[in-house]
């Protein structure tokens, strides 16, 4: 490997100025001249018919803008994968909070009046609000069975194993909603002129599935619609698909009045409108050897997608592959479901079906080594996959990890041992009991399977007359380092200094389709096309004589002035393309999954004080396999927030439903971790690189989701000696199952 | 935004004199608001009933903290920071002082005020079971003079007070004499800051013979609990079971089936009943054994 | 009944009408025409450009909205104007000593504190009013004052290290 001066450095963050002195401009510190604001009238009811929608006559409604989904130029829908989800409701209503008319006026004030001056008369019907009603069908709310989309991947013979098996063990786990709570809210700005079209500037993730909603909604070619990405205030997921509605809303309005229109949710809308974490239940049985080996079983996976069927294939997808967590499964059946309620519906959260499935895979494991008689550290180092063994979707692992190796670092950083030992004496005495548990995981990045060839990406990298260099991606910014990183990787190409590049604005009018911010892909992947495509401006420079084949920043800033000043401009590109000997049937649901996996092995050290039955991580050691990791800060960053995510999925936020409605949608009543509550969490990375991610990397964005929870509950268990299996687990919860117990 | 500026009026009177006129002129329509933190929360998620209020944030007659030989004063108007830091209350009043570190975080303690807290009237108000602890009195003040009242009994029901409607709490008066006692106080809430309480005890306890002498009889208690009924409760029933007796785990077992009949804690958006009973048991019995083991000579 | 930008506050009540707020803000003195009841927020950000103090949840929960207000830190969000006359108040804007920024800004920057940056000038004021009152704070001082200050990219793990380096870097100046 040659001798690297930016990649594994962690220089300043691109936007970061901007960022600590208020500078940077999110969607609602924007105005603009004639400005109007957007409001959304939703259902009040889970599901049922329209019929009647009366205006207040006492309200003065000349001065508003309505728009129904009479009004939609193009097709009422949200174009995303399939088109089930109405933009507007249009006679009939699915879930709670679903979108019905919009109003606009320039007095945000008057237009929460005018919202509450509009009534809906329905015919309720019966809904249902459980995977188990989904199942039962005795209402059928979507398709023919309330079934969103299935999966099965098979592998050798699981109906032989039974037999074989000296243990067959059996368990049910499920994952609550989560809701991703950026704390800065869905906002959009639409302005609308007939000559150029619709400009929509949000807070989203993806600028190009705003586009591509847009078109079909507002029946506009692709050169008259354009999408910006403004800085935005964290997103996790929720801003991946979500913002497509938000926009269209603003662009529909925008339509309508002539005006440039902004809709900003506050707080209880977002939580309550908006898409979650999907909330599963799995079920395992696994037939398991006498040495504590698995032979073979059977997991159904089971989700919850809401009213229409927007991510939920998707999530499901990843969430079955990742079902069989990071061990050597000789023979599996796995069945993949996702069912429709009457929520609004769930979308993606940061991990997208990997933590539902790896909670459950990670908890079944402790309880397996139970019935086997062996120990949690135990029962793993029997099962780990090892390099030329097969995952469940049959791809080979071709890379020399050494689970055993991960998981004996991760024991001495977190001193398990002697911990355990420590805490079997001390937990005989007093209130507080503590445990220690351990997850290990694998998490894939990029698009499953054949999903980054359909997305077929594509980035440039140009020269500026000032002779830098600019980087132009739809990969969009939202805290975890995109622009930071991207720029590293052409400074690093092209033997510049950082300072010398810099990273367009996500606008679908200057920027390729790069694919979505999602998956963790964008260091690895958009990464790598940015290291390609900047080393192709080199090779423009080099080929018109105005380089030599090495070179001094200086050089270079003077060949590509000189460059753009004879040309006009130098402009590279690079499209995906997919690695060779990397095959995955779509059909079969087998084969590479996954260019490369992250493994990881996480440990939590818990307490529980039966005085209060409350939880708390005391500490927390997250130790991951990146590949390479490209800027330490961002890096640590990134695992550091996500398990901070994690903790607060298992033991602090709980979605309240009643009848499809979130009811807690308050930062009062959700709550998320406060820097009171979290225990150091230490992070520590192993790098052995990535032939499929630039300069090494592998994804992490969301790796860090996965572990918390199961290690967590398996701490739990471990201090208490009570079974769990469910997130989140709340103290009530606790004191419920020590209470059956009949301690206390 | 579901509130509009418009609708509403405010105004600042500048004295304690001026607002209590104002209160008396037209009784029940002006809201009295000092530092906001529960008015202003409802005003902003569009549910303020009350379209006149009048400011008494930062009313001189409100904000002093008065000490006396034999009790502390503390201005109605005084806020949480101002309580945490002052040293009489940090050294002889340290269930109102931890209450004080316990509400909001630090934000919302240079705003919210004892006397707010009060007023508000929430059953799960972190300082309320404290002033029940140490038999608080209040001084309501209206054009009609000054009255002294003691707190407990001020809460009727859940979110009722026994305020005339001209009238303000103008201070809350501590008696001074509880070093020789031991001060307990927990805050269950679902995270450890910026939490509405699930369960709050505030108690104080002094054995025969005071800290360290070796005595064993239960010479004084009181007890308090928040969020287990609609008003902070007193539980003087509790009380007159362990008074003047040992603190034995009989005693213990009689104290907790006590604590359950003598709340009433629901289930709601943040807890359970079954659970609010479990921890208020839970944590009576840590004071009682805090409590015993006072009495152990050094 | 008109509904111009204009009108508002109907029927009774001259008191329902803007009148002058004068303030200091950053140094400068400002006056706005505001309803009394307008979040100090709003004015901030409304009548006087100043964007850099966000809302979150507008509930006092999420101290995105943070200023200080003579000197100490509150929720702009949950104060209404007319209580904010004649105060002195610190938003994100005024932190920076001109084009230079200041020593919490710097470790905010190399330390990973900020990453999608809408908690950071809330943060930011809340670290800078702990270290007027404790220049050497601890671990757990820093946990206690920032509880008020939610953030969801981080796990407040590289805030705590900026504060330290913060404090570090002012301590031996």
């Amino acid at each position: 490997m040659t001798e690297e001066g930016i990649i594994g450095k962690s220089v300043p963050r691109k936007e970061g100025r901007d960022k600590v002195t208020g500078v940077a401009r999110y969607i609602d510190d924007m105005t603009m001249p004639g400005m109007l604001y957007g409001a959304t009238v939703r259902s009040q009811i889970p599901r049922g018919i329209i019929k009647k929608i009366s205006f207040d006559p006492h309200f003065d409604w000349a001065e508003l803008v309505t728009v129904t989904a009479q009004d939609i130029p193009g097709k009422n829908c949200i174009a995303l994968i399939g088109d089930d989800q109405p933009c507007l409701a249009d006679g009939k209503v699915n879930h709670p909070e679903e979108p019905i008319l919009l109003l606009a006026h320039a007095d945000p004030h008057l237009l929460r009046k005018a919202v509450d001056a509009v009534s809906i008369e329905y015919e309720p019907l019966p809904a249902i609000f459980t995977i188990e009603d989904s199942e039962r069908r005795s209402q059928i709310i979507w398709g023919d069975d309330n079934t969103l989309k299935t999966f099965l991947i098979s592998k050798g013979d699981v109906d032989g194993v039974w037999a074989k098996a000296a243990y067959i063990v059996e368990g049910e786990y499920t994952t609550g909603a989560q809701e991703q709570l950026y704390i800065e809210n869905n906002g959009a700005i639409a302005v609308f002129d007939r000559e150029e079209g619709i400009t929509v500037w949000g807070s989203l993730q993806c600028p190009y599935y705003v586009h591509k909603a847009l078109m079909a909604l507002c029946n506009l070619p692709a050169e008259k619609i354009r999408v910006v990405q403004a800085e935005t205030g964290g997103a996790f997921g929720g801003k991946e698909d979500y913002p497509s509605i938000i926009a269209g809303h603003a662009a529909l309005l925008a339509m309508k009045s002539g005006q440039p229109v902004k809709i900003v949710y506050d707080r209880l809308e977002d939580m309550t409108a908006t898409t979650k974490r999907h909330p599963s239940r799995t079920r395992h049985r696994t037939a398991v050897s006498k040495d504590g080996k698995i032979l073979g079983g059977e997991i159904d996976f089971t989700i919850d997608g809401g009213a229409y069927a927007t991510l939920s294939s998707v999530v499901l997808s990843r969430g079955t592959i990742h079902a069989g967590g990071p061990y050597y499964w000789p023979n599996v059946r796995i069945r993949g479901k996702a069912v429709a309620t009457n929520a609004p519906p769930h979308g993606a959260f940061r991990g997208f079906g990997a933590p539902q499935s790896l909670f459950a895979m990670e908890r079944h494991m402790d309880h397996i080594a139970q019935v086997v008689g062996l120990s949690p550290v135990e029962i793993r180092r029997r099962n780990f996959l090892k390099p030329g063994q097969t995952t469940t979707t049959d791809q080979t692992i071709r890379e020399e990890i050494d689970l055993g190796k991960l998981l004996d670092r991760a024991l001495e950083l977190s001193a398990y041992t002697a911990k355990i030992a420590r805490f079997a004496q001390q937990n005989k005495v007093g209130p507080i009991k503590k445990g220690m548990g351990i997850a290990a995981f694998l998490h894939g990045a990029g698009f499953t399977g054949s999903g980054e060839r359909y997305l077929a990406s594509v980035v440039a990298v140009e020269g500026c007359a000032d002779g830098g260099v600019r980087v132009l991606v739809s990969s969009t910014e939202f805290g975890q380092g995109t622009n930071t990183v991207l720029c590293q990787i052409a400074a690093e190409a092209l033997g510049l200094p950082y300072e010398d590049v810099r990273i367009a604005q996500p606008d679908t009018n200057q920027v390729p389709n790069s694919g979505p911010t999602v998956a963790s892909r964008t260091a690895m992947v958009v990464g790598s096309l940015v290291r390609s495509a900047a080393l192709g401006i080199k090779q423009i420079l080099i080929a018109s004589g105005l380089l030599g084949s090495s070179y001094s920043p200086q050089e270079f800033r003077a060949a590509c002035r000189a460059h753009i000043a004879a040309h006009g401009e130098l402009r590279s590109f690079a499209r995906y393309e997919a690695p060779e000997g990397v095959f995955w049937d779509d059909q079969k649901y087998r084969g590479e999954a996954y260019a490369s996996f992250a493994w990881a092995i996480y440990v939590a050290e818990v307490a529980v004080d039966l005085s209060t039955y409350s939880a708390t991580v005391e500490d927390f050691v997250a130790l991951q396999e990146v590949g390479r990791v490209l800027h330490p800060v961002l890096a640590k960053g990134q695992i550091a927030g996500g398990v901070a995510q994690g903790i607060g999925f298992a033991l602090y936020e709980k979605v309240v439903w009643q009848n499809g409605r979130m009811q807690n949608g308050q930062m009062t009543n959700y709550i998320m971790p406060t820097s009171a509550d979290l225990p150091p969490i230490r992070v520590f990375f192993e790098e052995m690189g990535n032939v499929h991610g630039a300069y090494g990397a592998k994804g992490i964005g969301e790796l860090p989701m996965d572990g918390p929870a199961p290690a967590i509950v398996n701490a739990i268990e471990d201090a208490l000696g009570t079974r769990f299996d469910s997130v989140p687990l709340m103290p009530e919860d606790i004191f419920e199952a020590v209470s059956a117990n009949g301690d206390r | 935004m579901r509130f509009d500026p418009a609708d509403y009026e405010l105004i600042a009177p500048g004295t304690l004199q001026a607002v209590v006129a104002l209160l008396a002129d037209e009784p029940g329509k002006w809201l009295p608001i000092a530092g906001g933190t529960d008015v202003m929360v409802l005003y902003t998620a569009g549910k303020l009933p009350a379209r006149k209020l009048v400011s008494i944030w930062n009313l001189a007659e409100l904000r002093s903290i008065e000490v006396l030989p034999n009790e502390i004063k503390i201005g109605a108007g005084c806020t949480y920071t101002e309580l945490r830091e002052h040293y009489v209350i940090a050294q002889e009043f340290p269930l109102l002082a931890s209450a004080a570190r316990w509400t909001g975080g630090i934000a919302n303690q240079n705003r919210g005020t004892l006397g707010g807290n009060i007023a508000n009237a929430s059953p799960a108000a972190d300082s309320l079971p404290a002033l029940l602890a140490y038999e608080a009195e209040l001084i309501l003040v209206s054009v009609r003079g000054e009255r002294r009242v003691p707190y407990v009994g001020f809460h009727t029901g859940y979110k009722k007070k026994k305020l005339a409607d001209d009238e303000l709490i103008r201070a809350i008066c501590l008696r001074r004499g509880f070093s020789e006692y031991l001060h307990y106080s927990r805050k269950v809430g679902a995270r450890n800051a910026q939490a509405i309480s699930k369960v709050c005890v505030a108690a104080l306890g002094r054995l025969r013979g005071g800290v360290g002498g070796g005595g064993d009889a239960i010479d004084d208690v009181r007890i308090a609990l928040g969020s287990v009924a609609p008003v902070p409760l007193r539980l003087t029933e509790v009380e007159r079971i362990v008074s003047g007796k040992s603190v034995d785990p009989e005693l213990v077992k009689l104290a907790r089936r006590a604590v359950a009949a003598a709340i009433q804690p629901i289930d709601d958006i943040r807890s359970t009943a079954r659970y609010r009973a479990a921890v208020a048991g839970n944590l009576i019995a840590e004071f009682l054994e805090q409590l015993r083991a006072t009495g152990k000579t050094a | 009944m008109s509904h111009s930008s204009e009108r508002r506050g109907q029927g009774g009540g001259n008191n329902r009408a803007k009148s002058e707020l004068s303030l200091t803000i950053n140094g400068k003195p400002e006056t706005v025409r505001v309803f009394p009841m307008e979040r100090l927020l709003d004015v901030l950000r409304q009548e006087l450009g100043l964007t850099g103090t966000k809302e979150g949840c507008g509930e006092g929960e999420c101290g995105s909205c943070s200023v200080l207000m003579d000197g100490k830190l509150v929720n702009s969000c949950l104060i209404p104007a007319l209580q904010a006359a004649g105060a002195n108040l610190t938003t994100i804007e005024g932190v920076a000593e001109g084009p230079q920024l200041s020593a919490l800004q710097a470790a905010f920057l190399e330390c990973g504190g900020a990453q999608c940056g809408i908690c950071t000038p809330g943060m930011i004021l809340s670290v800078s009013h702990l270290l007027n009152k404790k220049p050497e704070p601890t671990l757990g001082d820093i946990r206690e004052v920032l509880a008020g200050n939610l953030c969801r990219c981080t796990g407040y793990m590289q805030i705590f290290e900026a504060v330290a380096e913060a404090a570090r870097r002012k301590s031996s100046v």
